[in-house]
């Protein structure tokens, strides 16, 4: 199972295997990773998933469809290397992947 | 190993009862927790039952909230298929629809809402539906495949989020609305009027100021007769005209009830062990200054953070800015804050022929609520103007050709 670390606005880093096939939000969710809310269930409309790819995943997580752009814009303080993570599908290639979590969703 | 034996009690197992009981863990709730929870399934996400699960976009895995290890984890325990049928509020304790009794210190009313139900004849025909949880999303899915005709009874979101699923695979579909607009109880003429004419070019038939008074068929469904005589061939029909809060258990104890259970901005209800949150509490809203009940998610998560930190005797005051979103076709509509009472609505973006626009509500000159269909810049900075009443010149809001981006920063 890949590893994720997902780290917090006050720098609290949490290491968590997440299943293939799940989405980085669902990782965080499923273990109580504050800072990710997921309302709408990862059906990209609430933008409460909202997280930053670290700078040296940036490349192999790859960018937001137009869709997911849009509801991104929703998000507080959005940036270059913003995702929802609902949209972040785990695989192995993205074992090790370095999560920054928003100060908050609201 | 438990430290402690205190006893918390939540009551429901949807989004209200999830979000508290692991909100209790956070809270560093050390003794048990009992969810008791009337459904067959861990608690799911509701939204995406009148959106991509009936297409079969999402798959029921994908709906859960959360996995069952993670109640297991936190040491919350789940009574499923089981009701809560009495509360004693001198003993402090429950009966279980099992006959079990069990004791609280701490109770949580996270009991939601149910469908209204339509009293005309022939509703207990085959193939017609509510569509409230995972079982009734699931008997319309079947009931899809080999249908193809639906008639829909309530334009409201539920009704034309379903609707625009059923275009979507093929089906005809009509939609009922007995008063003169669709969404009339909760937005503007010109953005009923929005919805109205993209079904309509969807392809959905829309008839307003009709109501059904009979469904008719033989077993199966056959057709619905309308109040002006007529009748629309179906063999799917689908109820949604709102739903009514289960209030029941607070009443029979005796706790303040008024559409909803009353609670206060820590989501305590009249009695200091009992907390209520979600779809069934009416809470005092903080930034419209009077009670309210909401139906949606963000409602149900963040009251119930505020239930679970009163029940740990913590003070954590609820008062977010409410929001909803409702999908349909390419629409992504986000509505920020309440729109009642308001004087006013200006526009941004063409409502009448694009599918893209603000609909801005105003009170006093104030903004108190947006509805921002694929517009989601627009979204956030309403949401900041709302919450922090600041103002930005209406001319300039109505300006389409001024950035949102622009806007947002002259807030800032
Ligand atoms: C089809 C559909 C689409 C929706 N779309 C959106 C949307 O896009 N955005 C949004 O924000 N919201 C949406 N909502 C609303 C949202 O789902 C609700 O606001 C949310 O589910 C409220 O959660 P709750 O836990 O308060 O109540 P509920 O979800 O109503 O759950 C309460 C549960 O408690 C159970 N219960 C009641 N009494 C007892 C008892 N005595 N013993 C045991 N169990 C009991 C009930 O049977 C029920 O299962 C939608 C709802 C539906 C049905
Ligand atoms: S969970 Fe709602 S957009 Fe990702």
């Amino acid at each position: 199972m890949p590893l994720i670390k997902y780290v917090e606005h006050n720098g609290t880093e949490h290491q968590i295997q997440v299943s293939n096939g799940q989405s980085v939000m669902e990782g965080a969710i499923d273990n109580m990773v504050d800072g990710i809310a997921g309302e709408c269930g990862g059906s990209c409309s609430c933008a409460t998933c909202h997280c930053y790819v670290h700078e040296d995943w940036v490349a192999k997580v790859g960018g937001p469809n137009e869709i997911e752009e849009g509801v991104l814009e929703c998000a507080a303080d959005p940036r270059a290397n913003s995702r929802l993570s609902c949209q972040i599908t785990v695989t192995d290639e993205l074992d090790g992947l370095v999560i920054l979590l928003p100060e908050s969703q609201y | 190993m438990l430290k402690n034996t205190k006893q918390a009690i939540i009551i429901g197992g949807s989004h209200a009862a999830a979000q508290l009981s692991i909100s209790l863990r956070q809270e560093r709730w050390e003794g048990e927790i009992l969810v008791v929870s009337d459904d067959s399934q861990f608690p799911y996400h509701r939204p995406p039952l009148s959106k991509d699960y009936l297409s079969g976009d999402t798959s029921a895995e994908q709906l859960f909230i959360r996995p069952a290890s993670v109640y297991r984890d936190k040491q919350i325990e789940f009574l499923l298929n089981t009701r809560v049928e009495k509360i004693d509020r001198i003993n402090k304790s429950v009966t279980l629809s099992n006959g079990e009794a069990r004791q609280y210190d701490k109770l949580a009313l996270c009991t939601g809402a149910r469908t209204r139900q339509l009293a005309i004849p022939g509703v207990a025909l085959n193939g017609v539906h509510y569509l409230r949880d995972l079982t009734d999303a699931e008997a319309i899915k079947q009931a899809i495949q080999s249908n193809g005709k639906a008639v829909i009874i309530g334009g409201g979101y539920i009704g034309l989020e379903t609707a625009a699923l059923l275009r979507k695979i093929g089906i005809d579909v009509c939609v009922l609305e007995a008063m003169g607009r669709v969404l009339q109880r909760v937005t503007a003429e010109e953005v009923s009027a929005f919805y109205h004419r993209v079904h309509t070019e969807e392809g959905v038939e829309i008839k307003t100021g009709v109501f059904a008074t009979e469904i008719v068929g033989n077993d199966c469904v056959e057709g619905v007769v309308c109040s002006n005589g007529e009748q629309i061939d179906a063999n799917l029909v689908i109820i949604g005209v709102g739903v009514i809060p289960n209030t029941e258990l607070a009443e029979g104890i005796g706790l303040d009830v008024d559409d909803g259970v009353i609670v206060n901005e820590f989501a305590q209800t009249s009695d200091e062990h009992i907390v209520a949150s979600g779809d069934c509490a009416a809470h005092l809203n903080l930034i419209y200054g009077r009670r309210i009940r909401l139906e949606s998610v963000p409602n149900a998560i963040e009251q119930s953070k505020t239930a679970a930190a009163s029940m740990c005797d913590r003070e954590k005051v609820y008062n977010a800015l409410p929001w909803f979103w409702s999908n349909q076709y390419d629409l992504r509509l986000q509505i920020a804050g309440l729109n009642q009472g308001f004087d006013r609505v200006v526009f941004r973006g063409d409502v009448e022929s694009s599918r893209s626009f603000v609909a801005w509500y105003l009170k006093q000159g104030s903004i108190v609520a947006a509805d921002c269909v694929n517009r989601p810049a627009e979204f956030i900075l309403a949401k900041k103007l709302i919450s922090s009443e600041k103002q930005l010149p209406i001319a300039d809001l109505a300006n389409d050709s001024i950035d949102a981006k622009t806007l947002l920063l002259a807030l800032a």
